[in-house]
């Protein structure tokens, strides 16, 4: 039999696996490219990119859970222009995909993000409506059906490069907001974003994390991001890129299975930095093992 | 990431422990001030434990660690067995910048913050006097003093030296030198901010901060450092530290 083909397609663009990294936690690669090869990976989600530098939150701004971590960074990040001198040369070294998350505190600001990256070298934009840790834009737009459409079909006029829309899990019912963002133009979805949460130092009586509430990830939670991809994925028909406690290559079978096309390891690179390539592998050996040549034949491949 | 025996893993006084870990790598790469991220391999308490170096035996390729039992994940690294391997990613971070021309340094350790001191002192050049405070039950005196260092001791209880702070026991003795290296928790770390800048002396910190990725990748161990044009922006301690300029440092 011959090698089995890892390489799937979001919204037109060909990824030689499925396997990214999930913004926020791989930076723009430098630091894991000294431990991860990244021409192995199927693209590079970087952190998320403002219009300007923002500093983020006071420290501390993580705390263990059991089976998870609390973080509340705040999408600190140097801005557009320093992450277009800076890292789109670096990465572009490579031979994999650049998808942008973009943030912002209003509609124009998230379309500012979009239009300067309008005509710079990067494969696809992840607008980020879903971060809990920051007080405007955020998780305010990925919460609100009429927001979530607005905000999209906003940006979608600026982008030029297929949009992917991350949706956020603190929500009623998912598949209405995928619905809303393929609604306002969204060419693929991501999901989940971290779910809120807490804790609190007993002695010291305080919050651990110096901004009260921070956002969930870590395999604490894959059952519910899981949960949430499958019921997306019968609800809309663009692609989706599905992640949330995704540690080892069978966590990332059930969310393809669960009908994602491509998936990103977050949290799971701080614990195994080799995560990702090691879920490639077992890719490879898992479709070996099942006698199937092209692994767009698992997507979607839940039998209930 | 490198799968290392532990060759020694056990208790030094109450709630600290010392931990060999066997590696040429690691005993080679082991400079003063730089960490290691320790892995649990515990499905519950996922993130890797950053344990700053304490001495390297390059020729034994023994990296000496003394870490406290502070939480979950410090209690289950401290019931490994000896002669079981672990999961170590490092040295990490920048450590001391050691300027061998320097003819008096003055080091200054509090605490859990004194271990990363030892391998300083075996490098310095020069006259080293070495200053350590403690709540109570002081750690690794004999190592230092073993070193030729002139050693002296605070206790808050007073069981043992000077009974009180370290800065006051600097003041006391009224110490000068030409270059200060510390580590220790916060509140000592500012009041030698304080200290050495009224002495006028160059000082290296030592920060802590919790963390995640250690590599600098996750943004979440994050201390104020003051930029070039008057402003500040959140610098990386694992990445960018965990030592830094005291003048560079704001504190909160």
């Amino acid at each position: 039999m011959k090698k089995s083909s890892l390489e799937v397609n979001i919204a037109g663009i060909n990824l030689k696996n499925p396997v990214m990294t999930a913004s926020g936690t791989f930076g723009s690669g430098r630091e894991y490219g000294e431990f991860v090869d990244l021409n192995k990976l199927g693209a590079v989600v970087v952190k998320g990119v403002s219009p300007t530098p923002w500093k983020g939150n006071p420290t501390p701004r993580v705390a263990e859970t059991h089976g998870g971590m609390l973080n509340s960074v705040g999408l600190q990040n140097p801005g557009v222009d320093a992450f277009i001198k800076n890292d789109i040369p670096f990465l572009r070294q490579y031979d994999t995909k650049i998808i942008v998350n973009v943030v912002g505190k209003t509609i124009e600001e998230y379309c500012q993000v979009a239009e300067r990256l309008a005509t710079e070298d990067i494969d696809m934009l992840e607008l980020n409506i879903s971060c809990p840790n920051v007080k405007e834009g955020g998780v305010a737009f990925g919460t609100d059906r009429n927001k979530v459409e607005e905000v999209t079909k906003a940006v979608k006029k600026y982008a030029k490069q297929p949009l992917i829309v991350k949706l956020s899990p603190n929500v009623t019912d998912i598949a209405e907001m995928a619905k809303a963002a393929v609604e306002g133009g969204a060419d693929a979805l991501s999901l989940i974003n971290t779910l809120t949460g807490m804790a609190i130092d007993i002695h010291r009586k305080r919050p651990v994390l110096a901004n009260v509430i921070g956002g969930l990830s870590g395999p604490a939670i894959k059952p519910i991001a899981l949960r949430m991809v499958y019921q997306v994925a019968q609800a809309v028909d663009v692609p989706i890129i599905g992640m949330g406690g995704i540690m080892t290559g069978e966590d990332a079978i059930e969310f393809m299975l669960a009908g994602a096309t491509g998936i990103a390891v977050g949290t799971g690179n701080f614990i195994n930095p080799m995560a990702t390539v090691e879920i490639i592998e077992y890719m490879e050996k898992y479709l070996t093992d099942h006698n199937i040549e092209d692994i767009n034949e698992i997507i979607n491949g839940l039998i209930i | 990431m490198r799968n290392v025996i532990i060759e020694k893993n056990h208790k030094i006084a109450p709630d600290i422990y010392e931990m060999i870990l066997l590696s040429k790598e690691l005993s080679h790469e082991g400079f003063p001030g730089k960490f290691v991220n320790l892995y649990l391999n515990d499905g519950a308490h996922l993130l890797p434990r950053p344990i700053s170096i304490c001495e390297v035996d390059r020729e034994n390729h023994r990296t000496r660690l003394i870490y406290a039992v502070v939480g979950k994940g410090t209690k289950i690294l401290s019931s490994k067995k000896e002669g079981e391997k672990l999961k170590v990613m490092g040295p990490l971070g920048n450590g001391f910048k050691i300027d061998e021309k320097i003819d008096r340094n003055l080091v200054i350790g509090g605490g859990i913050g004194t271990p990363p001191l030892l391998e300083l002192v075996k490098q310095l050049k020069g006259d080293t006097k070495v200053y350590l405070g403690f709540r109570e039950n002081p750690i690794l005196v004999e190592d230092f003093e073993k070193l030729g260092a002139e050693v002296h001791i605070a206790t808050e209880d007073g069981s043992q030296g000077h009974k009180g702070n370290v800065i006051e026991l600097l003041e006391k003795h009224d110490v000068n030198a030409d270059s200060i290296y510390s580590c220790g928790p916060k509140p000592m770390l500012r009041a030698v901010a304080k200290w050495s800048r009224e002495k006028n002396i160059p000082a290296q910190l030592s920060l802590e901060e919790r963390m995640a990725c250690g590599i600098g990748a996750c943004l979440v161990c994050t201390c104020k450092i003051n930029t070039e044009d008057e402003k500040w922006e959140y610098k990386r301690v694992c990445k960018d530290g965990p030592v830094f300029l005291r003048d560079e440092v704001i504190w909160e």
